[in-house]
């Protein structure tokens, strides 16, 4: 089955220099000028976030952080070179090994790392460079994964294999909540997203969605309205399709089951969720009840980005992301600079670009010939995907403050690092696409 | 499987579907509600805290205890500061240079842009002159908040005291909510009750321009909390009662807890020497701090709860009775000789019943009795038969709250040690040891260690005739409080009610004419039923210990009094515990000549036998 797939798509790839070693006429220059464009989008806005118009420093000064940012961009370059270097096979035949080594890596960070700010996942390099494998075990995880759901005697139905895969997506965020970075744990949630696409059934996706909206939507709207809201929309289905009627009993218990989660929402933040965590959440539904907090950071957050119109203030121009106003200025709350001196415009073209990504990225895993390629490609854009909706969610309100950074737009070398190997490891393995077929 | 190939639209979808919400939401923020815009306009919104009043603290008869004083903390936003004069500042401070450079290095580290602290708790005199020169230093305001002050110089152990809170407590997450300054209680009743104490802070929103002028607040002030004040504690501690407590203990070492057998009420908790709690309010408090507990007399020592390490003595004794009478292995008249040779004693008449054994303390009498309490004969073996009446005397022990913490609300209570079985088999080897081992527990000496507090409670069970309730400092939180939970609760031990009355009858005699003669009211009609006991310290004269209670039928005070290096309990205890119980059943002291002598302090001169 799957070459007929393989073979169909194969006709819409190159054929020409098939054995050559030069990659370049097959790289996927659409993404890799998309990459180009938001990381150099997001080093000007880096600059703007820590701009101060009393004390004007060079954007190229190592004193501030676009001139480090800089320096990892340029970094970053030459890892995309040896990406595109490395025989692209590597990357599947090495998968295993990477992600064990990550896991080891993970468990070295957990014993020997001193908290910052409470975490425990940075590890020191010496001479002050600081890496933090939270952010690795995304890449190596979505190669571990998709290479496990593309060996050859895998059979989907099989329980045991489910649980194999089961294991190798949830180990990693299991030690990185032990780290207490809970944030970087949920991104491996995103995994589900490619399993969809492979075939996993689509009630996982349909019930831990409809859970998370319910979940939200508690927290915003009053839980009456909530229970009759649902009540009517499960009437409507029943009126709508009348075979719903014979499954009285179920409909029945569904609707228990909804409402007994409204109800358990304020035990899980009131006595589950710890003291820093509730915070967080309930910055969400009120962000005045903490104002120096967490309700601090969105109550700011908001009043930047609304404070932009239309149009945007322009590059620079801002009053509100300088500082520190907003905190996290350059890193996780980036999007804040762009809502603010770029307007609804600017950030709508920035949605727009990300959205542009994730589709192309889409389509690159659809020509994929090996299900190991394919759902690498669907991996990359589950977790960029993840990013983009949490950052940006919470930055305008819509979803906790989870300190996870807008994917090649933060401040930060360990976020740019990861997500270029994220995204370059498949655009290599795209370029070479060709030659799977001669195998 | 071609038909998962569609599923490709429904993950593009759901992309599309999230960026179109995204950009209505930033639509609907940037461009239909202006709200934010205004906000803006005005540049910035500075949040003022509003400190709450700490809760206040008054004794058992409504006299404030703790209460609250202005102070004043020169604050710094780093964002503000323009073309500092550090040598001004630091002239108008009056602090050196680095001292300067470096709080503002710690204010920016902390933050950019919220308000740190510069230099806290300004005099009155040092406000109104800094406030006057201000204006010449954008970026620094005076925030006023309150400070801890006190309208006597009593209590300082039990009420500890509030500081700044630590740089680790900051990074602990049970305490979430704290920010760098913030005050939080430290020792004693303020850090027990911290919670109720602290009140909640409120925010005021203020808007200002890009000179840092105040525009009116933020929305009206739809944002703003209101400072919720602490709340207040009262207290089960009669302030005169203390205050003559430490005035009987100045210039001595030594405790003194006194408690309401009824309800486990603390009246008087001394620790000699004490200090003026005043001491840790002002600017001085570090230095001050740093004296107190480099002090050689240990004045830091919370000694009713921490000195743990003094055997009980002859108070002792009573604890042995009550558990062989409980045992059925005395009774009341049961008589032994005085039998030297086994151990030391003193003149007195002999044999003696139980009454005459408790009146003169004989240790002969107490060394037989105790004998037969942990030699049974359960076990043919004596040395496992030793070890079984041992094991069973202590759970009886135990259940008068010796050897372990009673629980006061008051932290860092010691719990005291009772000779267990393991620690004899690891001295001497399981079954190396018998009765001839361990006898001097039967006179309340070798391996037990009580603090002054379960002394008290101790004095409190014999009052009750057989239980405790846990003494407690703080009655009621609130307004209308009622008696915390935990306080209600009667704590029985071993012993039947009815096995408490010769022991009774025994304390009484002590007072009338044994040797706590001089705790004696009879004069004013008040009937004290005592023991003195000499608690053996190694480092230097013995201690004098006396516990006691009146009246002798319907209780209202025990009291325990620890007098170190008093030698002789009958001499220098017995009469502060006597003029103690006068003060509080009358409120007037009369008994004269015992306070003179308790204030010569010439008992300590008295010479050891």
């Amino acid at each position: 089955m799957e070459k007929v797939i393989g073979q169909r798509l194969a006709s819409t790839a190159p054929r020409s220099r098939r054995s050559s070693g030069f990659i370049a006429p097959h790289l996927d220059w659409v993404t890799i000028l998309l990459y180009f464009l938001l990381v150099s989008l997001g080093w000007m806005n880096i600059y703007a976030a820590v701009y101060s118009p009393d004390n004007v420093v060079n954007i190229l000064s190592f004193d501030i952080n676009s001139g480090k940012q800089l320096a990892w961009i340029g970094a970053s370059f030459l890892l995309i070179l040896v990406l595109l270097v490395v025989d692209y096979k590597v990357y599947e035949h090495l998968a295993y090994p990477i992600y064990g080594f990550i896991i080891l890596l993970l468990l070295v960070t957990l014993v020997v790392a001193k908290p910052i700010a409470g975490s425990r996942s940075w590890l020191d390099l010496g001479a002050g460079i600081r890496l933090q494998p939270a952010e690795l075990a995304k890449f190596a995880t979505a190669l571990a994964a998709s290479r496990f759901l593309g060996s050859t005697n895998l059979r989907q139905q099989n329980f045991k294999d489910q649980m194999i895969l089961a294991a190798i997506t949830f180990v990693p965020p299991v030690i990185i909540v032990l780290q207490n970075e809970t944030g970087s744990a949920l991104v491996f949630a995103a995994f589900i997203l490619a399993y969809f696409r492979e075939g996993m059934s689509p009630l996982i996706l349909i019930v831990g969605g409809s859970a998370a909206a319910i979940f939200i939507l508690t927290l915003l709207v009053p839980k009456l309205y909530l229970i009759a809201g649902v009540t009517i929309l499960m009437a409507l289905a029943t009126w709508l399709d009348y075979r719903l009627l014979r499954r009285f009993k179920i409909m029945i218990g569904l609707w228990m089951v909804v409402v007994g989660m409204i109800f358990s929402v304020d035990f899980f933040v009131n006595d589950v969720l710890q003291p820093h965590q509730q915070n967080r959440i309930k910055a969400l539904i009120n962000p005045e009840a903490d104002p120096l907090g967490y309700g601090w950071n969105v109550t700011q957050s908001k009043i930047a980005i609304g404070s932009g119109g239309f149009w945007g203030k322009g590059f620079l121009e801002g009053t509100q992301t300088k500082f520190d106003f907003v905190p996290e200025q350059s890193t996780d709350f980036i999007f804040c600079t762009i809502g603010e001196e770029h307007g609804w415009v600017g950030s709508t073209i920035l949605i727009a670009l990300f959205l542009l990504l994730l589709i192309r990225i889409v389509n690159i895993a659809e020509r994929q010939k090996s299900v190991f390629a394919r759902t690498y490609g669907y991996c990359v854009a589950s977790i960029i995907f993840f990013h983009f909706l949490v950052n940006v969610g919470m930055t305008i309100g819509l979803a906790p403050v989870v300190g996870i950074p807008l994917p090649f737009f933060s401040y930060g070398g360990s976020s740019l690092w990861s997500f270029t190997i994220l995204l370059f490891i498949l655009i290599a393995i795209d370029a070479n696409r060709a030659k799977d077929l001669a195998r | 499987m071609k038909y998962l190939e569609t599923r490709k639209y429904i993950i593009q979808g759901i992309f599309l579907v999230v960026g179109i919400v995204f950009a209505t939401r930033l639509f609907y923020i940037q461009v239909v509600d202006s709200s934010y815009k205004q906000a803006a306009e005005t540049n910035a919104i500075k949040p003022i805290i509003q400190y709450p009043f700490r809760g206040l603290i008054y004794d058992r008869n409504g006299k404030l205890l703790v209460q609250n004083t202005p102070v004043y903390d020169l604050m710094v936003v780093p964002k503000d500061v323009k073309n500092l004069d550090t040598l001004r500042l630091a002239e108008l401070v009056k602090l050196p240079l680095e001292h300067v450079r470096e709080r503002l290095k710690k204010a920016r580290s902390f933050s950019y842009v919220q308000p740190s602290p510069f230099y806290q708790k300004l005099s009155t005199q040092e406000f109104a002159y800094i406030q006057n020169n201000l204006i010449d230093f954008p970026g620094f305001h005076i925030n006023a908040r309150t400070a801890r002050g006190y309208p006597h110089q009593s209590l300082g152990h039990a009420l500890g005291y509030i500081a700044e809170i630590s740089p680790r407590q900051l990074e602990d997450s049970a305490y979430n909510g704290y920010r760098p300054g913030d005050y939080i209680g430290k020792a004693g009743i303020e850090l027990e009750y911290e919670k109720y104490l602290m009140g909640q802070r409120g925010v005021k929103y203020k808007m200002v321009n890009v000179r840092g002028v105040e525009k009116g607040s933020f929305r009206e002030g739809a944002f703003d909390t209101l400072a919720v004040a602490g709340e207040n504690l009262v207290s089960t501690i009669d302030l005169d009662l203390q205050a003559y407590g430490e005035y009987l203990m100045d210039g001595a070492k030594g405790s003194i807890v006194a408690i309401e057998p009824a309800t486990g009420e603390v009246l008087a908790y001394v620790s000699a020497p004490f200090y003026d709690p005043n001491l840790f309010t002002g600017k001085d408090y570090g230095k001050n701090y740093m004296e107190l507990l480099q002090d050689s007399n240990k004045t830091m020592f919370n000694r009713p709860i921490m000195a743990d390490q003094n055997p009980p003595g002859s108070v002792f004794k009573l604890t042995q009775a009550l558990i062989a009478l409980q045992e059925g292995v005395i009774s009341p008249n049961t008589t032994f000789a005085c039998n030297r040779s086994l151990v030391n004693c003193h003149n007195h008449p002999s044999p003696l019943n139980l009454y005459g054994a408790v009146q003169h303390s004989c240790n002969p009498w107490f060394y037989q009795a105790y004998r037969l309490l942990i030699n049974q004969g359960k076990s043919k073996n004596t040395f496992t038969d030793t070890a079984i009446g041992l094991k069973e005397w202590r759970e009886q022990v135990l259940s008068f709250g010796f050897g372990k913490q009673l629980g006061i609300d008051i932290p860092g209570e010691k719990k005291g040690i009772v000779a267990s079985t393991d620690l004899y088999d690891r001295v001497y080897g399981k079954n190396r040891w018998k009765y001839s081992t361990i006898y001097s527990l039967s006179i309340g000496q070798g391996e037990l260690g009580v603090t002054p507090l379960q002394m008290a409670n101790f004095a409190a069970i014999i009052a009750n005739r057989g239980y405790y309730i846990t003494p407690h400092i703080i009655r009621s939180v609130g307004e209308e409080g009622k008696p915390l939970k935990e306080y209600r609760e009667k704590h029985r031990t071993s012993v039947d009610s009815k096995n408490f009355d010769p022991i009774v009858e025994g304390m009484a005699e002590v007072v009338r004419a044994g040797t706590g003669r001089k705790a004696n009211l009879a004069k004013v009609g008040i009937e004290v039923a005592g023991k003195t006991s000499t608690a053996q310290n190694p480092q230097g004269p013995d201690h004098a210990v006396f516990i006691a209670f009146a009246p002798k039928v319907n209780p209202k005070i025990a009291i325990a009094v620890y007098v170190e290096h008093g030698k002789w309990g009958g001499q220098s205890a017995a009469p502060i515990a006597g003029l103690m119980i006068e003060q509080y059943l009358t409120d007037t002291v009369t008994m004269k000549v015992q306070e003179k002598w308790v204030l010569s302090r010439e008992y300590l001169n008295i010479r050891s036998k």
